[in-house]
């Protein structure tokens, strides 16, 4: 589990792309992982032909829930919001790069789980566990 | 008595639990540092685990054979040596299957009965949820209200307001040792406030008994708590003590077998206490774990026990200092005296959860997280915070493990 903390992961969790709010979001989720407290807020900004133009993410957590938010927005910009409420587990999975314990998968999930909820306009299951 | 002597003790304590024997799939010494959430378990609690299934399981009460009989009574003699343990009369300890079920029966039983609009249940800032929300049901359905007796920035009870706090209350309940910073209690000044305002008072135990030497006559409290699991028994099983008179007057929580005299189609009496509120078939084969369990720490010594967990915790304290001058920041009253065997603590950015993944590649276990606190993490303003907790078989060798795993972690996150 240690090797899971690169530099790459660990740039992500103490400079978080994307960080904060929209003042206008056009969707907007937030949800907390029950296990640890973690929080994530996920605001997203649509444009006319359905693609994201802009996200943003807030909250606070552990590296592994923090990071894979941060990743996972870089890789929404510009896809179609209904691609997004279809992306799955192994997206974050590749954005981090390394295997995740059985007991952190949540923390992991966290982000896609809001933003996707914000995708579809209420709360989305875990994701691989719908 | 020196350190050296208390932790020889302590592993020839480690050497009787199996599983503090085991490494992990990385080869690393097991390194069990999460007592307060459970214990780890005894030979002799698990051997008698085996001998009753394979010797002796039969359904207690009634039955007639030879090994009902003996089940019968393996089951009724542990609920008297727990009973003994925590200094309460046998007929006055409820098999429960743990303590929070314990404070639900008293919430549903006694509270239900007892409680009306206007009336006030005193609580404090540190409970664990399992002391809380019964108290925010039985205040929803009966329209009582809930104070909390205030914990200052340290998580030691403010006591200063006692007497106004206690003003109309008719329950106080509150717990002995708190499980996120291991603070003890003033049980003795907040009964004493309790009694002044002619309040009833449970006290829940679950983080206390297996730590302290616990006498409930002395404490004078009305109810009071334990879980078996965390004090070396099975999970699964529990205890409630409660005066006498108040199990007396109180209805039936769960009904069902066992705990009825007669039955008729409309109408049926019950059982004497404390079998009134043990229906069904109860955990036979823990509650007689919990008995042997009980043994084990009484022939180890409560007073040692909690001189050896005194000790680890002031060696634990001396061997993160060093790390105070890197971010660590430790939580909770930070005397000895003051408490027992947690410790609450977080290392600079380092979430708590990362902590304690790291640590685990370590072979070390340790908490992460909210600890079923919410309410007093949100007041401390700590999102989560990582616990280490000692208990009888902790050795200097394990603190010393939880030093070597915290500077791996300042490694792998590049402090």
């Amino acid at each position: 589990m240690d090797d899971f903390y690169r530099d790459y992961i660990l740039d992500h969790y103490r400079n978080p792309r994307n960080f904060g709010t929209l003042e206008k979001p056009d969707a907007t989720a937030e949800d907390l992982n029950p296990l640890c407290g973690d929080q994530i807020r996920m605001d997203v900004a649509v444009a006319a032909d359905g693609t994201v133009s802009d996200v943003k993410f807030s909250g606070k957590g552990c590296a592994i829930s923090q990071a894979s938010a941060s990743m996972l927005t870089e890789t929404v910009k510009g896809m179609k919001l209904e691609d997004v409420a279809r992306l799955s587990k192994e997206t974050v999975l590749e954005n981090v790069g390394i295997g995740i314990s059985p007991t952190r998968m949540k923390c992991a999930m966290l982000g896609l789980r809001v933003l996707k909820s914000a995708a579809v306009g209420s709360i989305a299951g875990w994701p691989d566990e719908e | 008595m020196s350190v050296r002597t208390l932790d020889a003790k302590a592993a020839r304590v480690a050497a009787d639990f199996p599983i503090l024997q085991t490494t992990n799939s990385r080869g690393k010494r097991l390194v069990y540092l999460d007592s307060a959430a459970t214990s780890q378990k005894p030979q002799i609690v698990i051997d008698e685990l085996v001998r009753y299934y394979a010797q002796y399981n039969a359904n207690i009460h009634r039955g007639v054979y030879e090994i009902a009989a003996l089940a019968t009574d393996a089951f009724e003699e542990a609920r008297a040596k727990v009973a003994a343990f925590i200094g309460a009369r046998t007929d006055e300890l409820i098999w429960t299957r743990n303590a929070t079920e314990s404070i639900n029966l008293v919430a549903y039983s006694w509270g239900m009965t007892n409680l009306e609009a206007g009336d006030v249940i005193v609580t404090t800032q540190i409970e664990h949820h399992s002391n809380l929300v019964p108290w925010q049901l039985l205040a929803a359905k009966t329209g009582a209200t809930l104070r909390f007796i205030p914990v200052d920035a340290r998580g030691v009870h403010v006591l200063d307001d006692l007497d106004a706090l206690m003003r109309g209350a008719k329950l106080v309940a509150f717990s002995h040792v708190s499980n996120t910073l291991g603070t003890i209690a003033p049980v003795e000044r907040i009964v004493a406030a309790a009694r002044k305002a002619g309040a009833t008072v449970l006290v829940d135990g679950a983080q206390a008994a297996p730590h302290l030497a616990v006498d409930v006559k002395a404490l004078d409290v009305d109810f009071y708590a334990i879980s078996g699991h965390k004090m070396l028994a099975p999970t699964g099983i529990g205890a409630l003590y409660g005066k006498r008179e108040l199990l007396e007057a109180m209805p039936p929580f769960l009904a069902g077998g066992d705990m009825i005299r007669k039955v008729e189609y409309e109408h049926s009496t019950y059982n004497d206490v404390p079998w009134k509120f043990e229906a069904g078939t109860s955990n036979v084969a823990d509650a007689i774990g919990f008995g042997v369990a009980v043994d084990y720490l009484r022939e180890t010594g409560m007073d040692w026990i909690r001189s050896h967990e005194k000790e680890m915790y002031a060696y634990a304290l001396e061997r993160l200092a060093p790390f105070e001058k890197r971010g660590l920041a430790i939580y909770g009253p930070r005397d000895p005296e003051l408490v027992s065997g947690v410790l609450s603590f977080n290392f600079a950015d380092i979430h708590a959860h990362d902590l304690a993944s790291i640590l685990d590649t370590e072979g070390v276990c340790i908490r992460a997280g909210h600890h079923c606190t919410m309410p007093l993490m949100a007041k401390m303003g700590w999102p989560a915070t990582a616990r280490a907790s000692f208990y009888l078989y902790t050795t200097q060798a394990d603190i010393d493990a939880l030093i070597d795993a915290l500077e791996r972690a300042a490694v792998v996150f590049k402090l």
